[in-house]
């Protein structure tokens, strides 16, 4: 995007922009959900939207996840091109049917003959206190499921890029952004919440990771929050002399193992972190991959640092002790060079 | 009806404590939160859900019952729980993540559980509506003249969770009662957008069970209707649902900018204060001493101000014990 006029932006501007784009774009385009509406979507994902296009196609609806996420799938057979907002991802259990039962089969099932540009954006994340059914994030439990793309991007210029990838992809898209990641005021402020944006519309593909600093002695995947802090740790991680390349995933469905892969090439070690659950989950298909197709290259058995296979709890010091962070991903990454 | 001087007093001291107990956790939660907003940091961390001036809903039908009768209460729980006689030691000492709390700081404000007087909660919108449903039935297995009372807010009526639990308790004839609280939003959606229906308890309608509505948050017309519902319910008369008109006087979470009502809205109702009317109402009409309100009043704050002292004084759990409870030994 040489020469073009950026601006910075906090993610959930640069995500509520790309929409906005797309929805001057193609009058199919339409947004429902809970308070995404005058209140512009607790996480800020629909700010200014409902000003801008009113409520005809910035909607409100209930509290009826399975109704409205159902009906985007009922107007996308119409042609139309629904944006809903499921407010919190941890909600996904009072209408998972309606995503993977019908919007992530459909297509498939249909013989390729439906097609269902949907876009299923979703708040992820902890960090923040907000307990065991407001924290997660629950990548590996979409990404599991054949039939949607789920990205997660981690800038602002990668949510406002990948929202508009989002939006003309004809096929279901499950967009994941990070509540911590939004830049909102009333979170923890981050300086990676904000970043430069160009004015006009771009995408960046779905589907290819993004290595985010170059290293040669070990390399660090991380998605979301995990890559931001796994840049963190990066950076002390030099000050010991270990250059350790920091690859950010952005997509889980479509995965890019290729870029994975000619990381550990060249780094022979292999640092995978998580802020989903451990068992089952991301770090376990990377490290699979890298099983697969990459075990002539390690030179250390893969490490993983993730969730530990319990709920989020409440209490700060709990909290704390489950979720990873640059101090933890530091000492793995120690321990493994030494390996 | 003629209620009893002491349910009457009963109703007072528990709003009176309720509201007390919520201003000093508004007053709580805004510590280390100053002079920039963190919805993480502070003694009381995360998202905070006041029921000020919702109290009436929640004495007006838990003066009614006995331990073991079932309360599920959704993300606003503390008038509920406190109504309900959940140790307020504990309750206090869990919102504030501490080891000594019902769950050992592991579930915060949105998950209080107290087995012992049949308490439960959860952040979920609707969820609790189905778990009221199989301690009624329970209930009925066992013979027990027991009944489970679920609140929810107007906004969760709306979920499917709603329709078909009380389809369910109609048809195998439980002892579930849903307190509805119309307090007018869901969040930021008026209940004029998000419901087709003026007031919920025309819905009973549609699984042929009795409806009653609550004008004004009135705790007495709360405690009238809810007598009948609870003693129809113990009787093996069969489910019904309540909806009361209540206010919300805080927004939908502590730190809500509350862009999408008039700032006006809150000080009116404030005006018709059902803790005040129920105070001049005590006083008139049942000849008792303001003196002894007073001491009513400051038994209540008494009580709170010492759970809030046991929390701040409870220690934190051991970061390792995060691994502990998943499973039960
Ligand atoms: C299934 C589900 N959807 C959405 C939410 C987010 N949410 C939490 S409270 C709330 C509004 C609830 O409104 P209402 O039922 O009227 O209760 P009130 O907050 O007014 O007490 C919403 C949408 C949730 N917690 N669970
Ligand atoms: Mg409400």
């Amino acid at each position: 995007m040489q020469g073009t006029k950026t601006r910075l932006l906090t993610g959930n501007k640069a995500m509520a922009e790309a929409i906005k784009l797309e929805m001057e774009r193609d009058p199919n385009v339409f947004v429902m959900g809970e308070d995404v509406g005058v209140y512009g979507g607790i996480f800020g994902s629909t700010e200014g939207l409902f000003q801008q296009f009113g409520s005809d196609r910035v909607i409100d609806t209930p509290i009826s996840e399975t109704a409205f996420i159902g009906a985007a799938i009922g107007a996308a057979t119409e042609g139309m091109r629904p944006i809903v907002e499921l407010m919190f991802v941890d909600f996904f259990g009072v209408c998972m049917d309606q995503i993977y039962n019908h919007m992530a089969k459909i297509p498939y099932m249909s013989g390729g003959r439906v097609k269902l540009p949907i876009v299923l954006m979703t708040a992820v994340g902890g960090g923040y206190s907000d307990a065991a059914q407001h924290s997660q994030t629950l990548y590996a439990t979409f990404a599991h499921l054949p039939g949607m793309k789920v990205v997660a991007p981690s800038t602002p210029y990668d949510l406002k890029g990948m929202m508009i990838s989002a939006i003309r992809d004809d096929n279901p898209v499950v967009f994941m952004f990070h509540k911590t990641l939004q830049g909102l005021g009333w979170m923890d402020q981050l300086d990676a919440s904000v970043g430069h944006v160009p004015e006009e519309a771009y995408t960046v593909p779905l589907g290819k990771a993004n290595v985010v600093r170059e290293g040669k002695d070990i390399t660090i995947v991380g998605i979301q929050m995990t890559t931001h802090h796994a840049l963190e740790a990066a950076k002390k991680l030099e000050q010991e002399g270990i250059e350790a390349e920091v690859i950010d995933l952005r997509s889980l469905v479509p995965l890019d193992r290729e870029t994975i892969l000619q990381s550990i090439k060249k780094t022979h070690r292999l640092l995978v972190v998580d802020e989903d659950y451990l068992s089952y989950g991301m770090t376990a298909e990377i490290a699979a991959i890298a099983a697969e197709e990459g075990l002539y290259d390690l030179e250390a058995p893969v490490k993983r640092l993730a969730v530990p296979d319990v709920p989020i709890p409440f209490s700060r010091p709990l909290e704390q002790f489950v979720l990873p962070n640059a101090e933890k991903i530091y000492q793995e990454a120690v321990k493994l060079v030494n390996e | 009806m003629a209620i009893s001087k002491n349910d009457l007093l009963w109703m007072y001291e528990n709003m009176y404590k309720i509201r007390y107990y919520e201003d000093k956790m508004a007053e709580a939660y805004t510590e280390g939160k100053n002079p920039v907003f963190n919805i993480g940091a502070g003694p009381v961390p995360g998202e905070m859900h006041l029921a000020t001036g919702q109290e009436p809903a929640a004495v007006g039908i838990c003066v009614h019952l006995k331990k073991e009768d079932t309360v599920t209460s959704p993300h606003r729980p503390h008038h509920h729980a406190i109504a309900k006689g959940v140790d307020l030691n504990k309750m206090t000492a869990e919102i504030f993540g501490k080891e000594t709390g019902l769950g050992k700081g592991k579930g915060g404000h949105m998950h209080l559980f107290d087995p012992d007087v049949k308490f439960s909660c959860g952040g979920i919108v609707g969820a609790g509506i189905p778990h009221a449903l199989g301690a009624a039935l329970a209930a009925k297995k066992k013979g027990k003249d027991w009944v489970a009372v679920s609140f929810i807010g107007e906004g969760a009526a709306n979920q499917g969770a709603f329709h078909e639990s009380l389809n369910m308790a109609a048809l195998w004839n439980l002892p579930l009662i849903v307190v509805i609280e119309n307090n007018q939003y869901g969040i930021s959606v008026p209940k004029t957008a998000s419901t087709s229906v003026a007031s919920n308890d025309v819905r009973a309608a549609a699984y042929g069970i009795k409806g009653y509505y609550v004008k004004d948050n009135d705790p007495i017309s709360m405690y009238e209707v809810s007598k009948e519902a609870v003693e129809r319910a113990r009787r093996g008369e069969g489910p019904s649902i309540i909806e009361i008109e209540t206010y919300r006087y805080l927004g939908h979470f502590q730190g809500d900018p509350e862009l999408y009502r008039d700032k006006n809205e809150v000080s009116l109702l404030r005006d018709k204060d059902p803790i005040i009317r129920l105070r001049n109402l005590l006083i008139s009409e049942q000849n008792i001493a303001e003196n002894d309100l007073d001491i009513i009043e400051n038994k209540a704050k008494q009580e709170v101000d010492a759970a809030y002292q046991f929390a701040r004084s409870s220690n934190y759990p051991n970061p390792e014990d995060a691994l502990k409870d998943l499973y039960v030994s």
